[in-house]
């Protein structure tokens, strides 16, 4: 049984569909990546199954039980966790202020997962008290990420999580990505840079006009030849 | 076709309450309305020009009314010649100087962009040095103007030209501020233009207030000439008395009759021609694009149409129709009283008369200026006939009911704001919604 | 050997006392405004009538109190009566952000339909409170106790100049002051406080992390209730009640909400200070400092006020227009929509 899995997805924003009977599946402690040219509707299928778009077909299922009909929020309730690709950090709180409003649902001790997320992230914690705006581009992107797992979730689903960051940045990012899979959550992850993405995919998703047009593991799709000459130029 | 029989049957409704108050309580009275619904419905289409063509909300109508109205000050008073010798010149003098500062001021900020910290200083310093200058030279000035009679007179008065000019050049008055406050404020926050045009409309309400030897400040100028004959000398002529005898009415309430339909006449007049002027320009090439703009702005911006040039233009535009019913409001009260400015009564009741008539609507606004106008001062009587009504099982000594009659006419704050809360919550588009072209 | 204590003294009375109880009156009508500001995000035209509201509450309370035979020493009577004016001004908030905001709230409206709705409430509280307490002055009948007064000072200092400290200015310092403390630890240290920070700076990402926005928009109104009530019963105290200063008051709060950085708590505070001290400091008459500080040849003929008295609002409106057009976000870089 897989994990998280969003079966037939079909929807769109009002008007045209976005997504064609589209399938995605995220497994814990894997890492699943989602890639394919613009418009393709990787990011509409990731917010699909957080729920933060209406599916006109298809259905969400997280540890076999239906989530189809569950409010983003209430899907943070039960473990799923958003890392958006714009404004995804309070700008004018601290750092620490934001992995504190990360876990604002919990309301047991969590002081133990903040300094989990400073072992993963150190330059967090060197700069915990710096407004979150202060930072640069890629500590910014580690901040959103962290707070995104001040909830300890089961899945953490992050929407191209390098865009607009330098290369060193990326492959930082990338590090700690498999780290965070490594202590057993499901990643589900959204990117443009597919090349890299896939290189660290336990399962890859390539997406055309909203349906799935390759699956398979991440090795196997940097090797296929179709899919390197579409969208790994060559 | 719907739509004019709704719109008719409206109008028709309004008509039929204009009269029955002229049956109930008196023609006069009846007339006294509707020469104040006619200026109101023009400055509801002023405010409407902007709010409907452009989304602009506009805080300070109050201020530019006013305008309007020492515009007729200014233009129809005779000019007091003993002020003008005692300081007049003098005066003049340190108005200019005080516009050339200003305007060095710009020329140099704008220069200067490249100096950095220094042109803070520099600019400041050139402030306070062209502030300190005029002063130097209007105080003295001032003194000696308003020292010429103060009961009489006290200031330089006008050019003594005919009124129905100084129409016009309020307009012109409201529209030159209207630029300075446009430029400062539009193009940041919608906030930003609403509270901006908040304070211009407060200082202009203190200038005309508090600057004696222009405006005769809180003595008021009585006395302003009108377009229309004196009640006093209708009551002479002969052809009156013969009416007054047909219609068996007193002569003095006939001569006022006629004065008030002159006025009327006027004011339907230049409503007419401004609403012809406005239903043009909004179906014109130019309104539509005005249109697509407010609805739509980041694309119309990304069509390279620059937003704030013509939201410039319709701010000034709808602020000039504002000063111009500003004159004609002081020309109809033959008075000028700056303390009859009163926010409560002009920029909010307007914008009541805006959202209820219809935004974006030239018909809408007339509809709007008749209706609230109308409610504002039927209000009073209705409300305490009401109070009357429903305190009427208890006892004459009653503290509450003594309470209640007395406070009736605030009745009427409440009933706007309620008015204005209901059409915004169920019926936004108004009595006469925006034709969608 | 110049006398710089005498005009020190005149200056302390005139600017630096007055300057201090008005600019935290102002300070604390702006961190209301800012706070809508920053949660519901529209400029709230009502808000001068809640703090008229809130003062009208206070002084029916207070003489109801009096009436009883009830007083407070040498503090005003209406600090007793306060907190019921907190809780019914509280009980408005609520009642009107239910049945007319949260309509427009849930349809996501623009700013500009925001602000009209404000106004029409404007007029509806308006109403109201001429309705229930009438539209002439009324007085707090606490009598003007003073901390300090003027002959006592000269006495004590052999200055010829005096300085009177009214109770109420002491109290309205002090009050703002201990307000703005429990704001600021409301706000950095409880967990409530913070939610309502990051639904101020991102409310998208609020949502996903949780955070319930209409709690949220509640005790943003609680507290707004709160500072309006407090704000309108010093200046009232201060001065003294009229029902319908307060839409005049609405333009300094505006400005030094602005001018500070609107949305931004410490800016609010700034900006009134900031708003309050130009007022005075432009509409003194610095005839008699000259005076002091000057031979006597020197002293040039007229009061030497940079602008008269009756100007004052039109200050704050100046300073507005020269942030508007040189730091449009504000000394502390406020939010811009």
């Amino acid at each position: 049984m897989t994990f998280l899995i969003g079966k037939n997805m079909t929807g769109g924003y009002g008007g045209a569909n976005i997504l064609n009977s589209c399938t995605i599946g995220a497994e814990k402690g894997e890492i699943t990546v989602v890639v394919g040219p613009n418009g393709a509707g990787k990011s509409t299928a990731m917010k699909a199954m957080f729920g933060m778009l209406q599916l006109s077909v298809g259905e969400v299922l997280m540890e076999g039980a239906e989530i189809s009909k569950l409010k983003p929020q209430e899907r943070v309730h039960k473990g799923m966790s958003f890392v958006p690709q714009n404004n995804n950090v309070f700008t004018s709180m601290t750092v620490e202020e934001n992995l504190e409003m990360g876990a604002f649902i919990r309301r047991d001790e969590f002081s133990d997962t903040m300094s989990q997320v400073f072992d993963l992230f150190p330059i967090l914690k060197e700069k915990r008290k710096q407004p979150a705006g202060e930072l640069s581009g890629g500590q910014r992107q580690q901040v959103a990420v962290g707070r995104a797992l001040m909830t300890s979730p089961k899945v953490l689903m992050l929407d191209e999580p390098t865009a607009g960051v330098s290369p060193i940045v990326m492959d930082e990012l990338f590090d700690r990505v498999i780290d965070v899979a490594r202590s057993g959550i499901a990643i589900l992850m959204v990117e443009q840079n597919a090349k890299q993405a896939l290189s660290i995919a336990d399962q890859g998703y390539v997406l055309v006009q909203g349906s799935n047009r390759y699956t398979d593991t991440g090795a196997a799709l940097l090797e296929n030849t179709e899919v390197r000459k579409a969208f790994l130029g060559g | 076709m719907k739509t004019l029989i709704k719109n008719t049957i409206l109008f028709g409704i309004m008509l039929m309450l204009l009269v029955t108050v002229g049956i109930f309580q008196s023609w006069n009275v009846a007339l006294a309305i509707l020469n104040l619904c006619l200026i109101s419905a023009i400055m509801t289409m002023g405010v409407n020009i902007q709010w409907g063509y452009a989304g602009l909300f506009n805080a300070g109508v109050m201020g530019f009314t006013a305008l309007g109205g020492i515009a007729a000050v200014v233009i129809s008073i005779p000019p007091v010649q003993s002020a003008w010798l005692a300081g007049g010149s003098r005066a003049m003098l340190g108005l200019l100087i005080g516009v050339i500062s200003i305007f060095l001021v710009v020329v140099v900020w704008k220069k200067t962009a490249k100096l950095g910290r220094i042109r803070y200083w520099l600019t400041a310093l050139m402030v306070i040095g062209g502030y300190a200058l005029m002063r130097m030279v209007i105080d003295p000035a001032i003194e000696a103007i308003e020292a010429i009679e103060p009961a009489k007179t006290g200031f330089l008065g006008g050019f003594g030209l005919p009124v129905i000019f100084s129409w016009i050049v309020g307009g012109a008055f409201a529209a030159s501020v209207a630029w300075v406050v446009g430029r400062v404020s539009l193009g940041l926050r919608s906030d930003y233009l609403a509270i901006a045009t908040l304070g211009i409309s407060e200082i202009i309400i203190y200038f005309l207030k508090y600057e004696e030897w222009l405006t005769r400040g809180v003595k008021n100028v009585n006395g302003i000439p009108r377009p229309v004959p004196y009640e006093i000398d209708l009551q002479k002529t002969l052809w009156l008395q013969e009416w007054a005898e047909r219609f068996e009415m007193p002569v003095i309430e006939l001569s006022s009759i006629i004065v008030k339909i002159s006025y009327a006449s006027l004011f339907i007049t230049v409503l007419l021609v401004i609403f012809y002027l406005s239903e043009t320009a909004l179906k014109s090439p130019w309104g539509r694009m005005m249109r697509a703009i407010r609805d739509n702005e980041t694309a119309a911006n990304a069509m390279g149409k620059n937003v704030t040039w013509r939201h410039l233009q319709v701010f000034v535009l709808g602020s000039a129709v504002v000063g111009m019913a500003g004159a004609m409001l002081t020309t109809l009260d033959g008075q000028f009283t700056p303390a009859s400015y009163q926010p409560m009564r002009f920029t909010f009741l307007v914008w009541v008369m805006v959202i209820v008539g219809g935004s974006g609507n030239n018909l809408g606004s007339v509809l709007g200026g008749f209706v609230i106008w109308f409610f504002w001062i039927e209000a009073e009587p209705i409300g305490l006939a009401l109070m009357n009504f429903i305190t009427s099982g208890m006892s004459q000594e009653n503290p509450l009911r003594i309470h209640l009659l007395e406070n009736a006419a605030h009745m009427r704050l409440m009933t706007m704001g309620l008015v204005l809360l209901l059409t915004l919550r169920f019926a936004p588009k108004g009595l006469i919604p925006e034709v969608k072209r | 050997m110049i006398d710089l204590l005498n005009p020190l003294a005149l200056i302390c009375n005139f600017v630096i006392v007055p300057g201090l109880a008005y600019g935290s009156q102002l300070a604390l009508g702006a961190l209301g405004v800012t706070l809508v500001y920053g949660v519901l995000r529209f400029s709230n035209f009502a808000h001068g009538e809640l703090m008229s509201f809130g003062a009208m509450i206070t002084i029916l309370g207070t003489w109801a109190l009096q009436n009883h035979g009830i007083s407070f020493g040498s503090l005003p009577t209406a600090l007793l009566a306060m907190p019921l004016g907190m809780v019914l001004t509280i009980g408005l908030c609520l009642v009107t952000d239910r049945f007319v905001f949260r309509y427009y709230r849930v349809k996501r409206a623009s700013p500009v339909t925001f602000m009209i709705v404000s106004v029409g409430v404007m007029f509806l509280i308006s109403g109201l409170i001429r309705f229930i307490i009438g539209p002439n002055d009324q007085s707090f009948n606490d009598g003007t106790r003073f901390i300090m007064k003027a002959r006592a000072f000269k006495e004590m200092t052999g200055l010829s100049e005096g300085l009177a400290i009214k109770t109420s200015q002491g109290v309205t310092v002090m009050t703002a002051f201990v307000i703005v403390i429990f704001l600021f630890w409301f706000l950095n240290r409880t967990r409530t406080g913070k939610s309502m920070r990051a639904y101020s700076d991102n409310e998208d990402l609020a949502l996903l992390s949780g955070i319930n926005p209409e709690r949220v928009v509640m005790i943003a109104w609680i507290i707004t209730g709160i500072l309006a009530t407090v704000a309108g019963t010093l200046y009232g105290l201060d001065k003294s009640y009229k029902p319908f200063t307060f839409l005049q008051l609405l333009l300094p709060i505006f400005a030094s909400a602005i001018v500070g950085g609107v949305g931004n708590p410490i800016g609010a505070i700034a900006g009134g200070f900031v708003i309050a001290f130009s007022e005075l400091m432009v509409t003194f008459a610095y005839k008699k400092v000259a005076a002091y500080l000057l031979p006597y040849n020197l002293v040039p003929d007229g009061l030497l006020q940079l602008l008269s008295t009756d100007y004052k609002f039109s200050v704050s409106f100046m300073i507005l227009i020269i942030v508007l057009l040189v730091k449009p976000t504000g000394i502390f870089s406020g939010k811009t929509l």
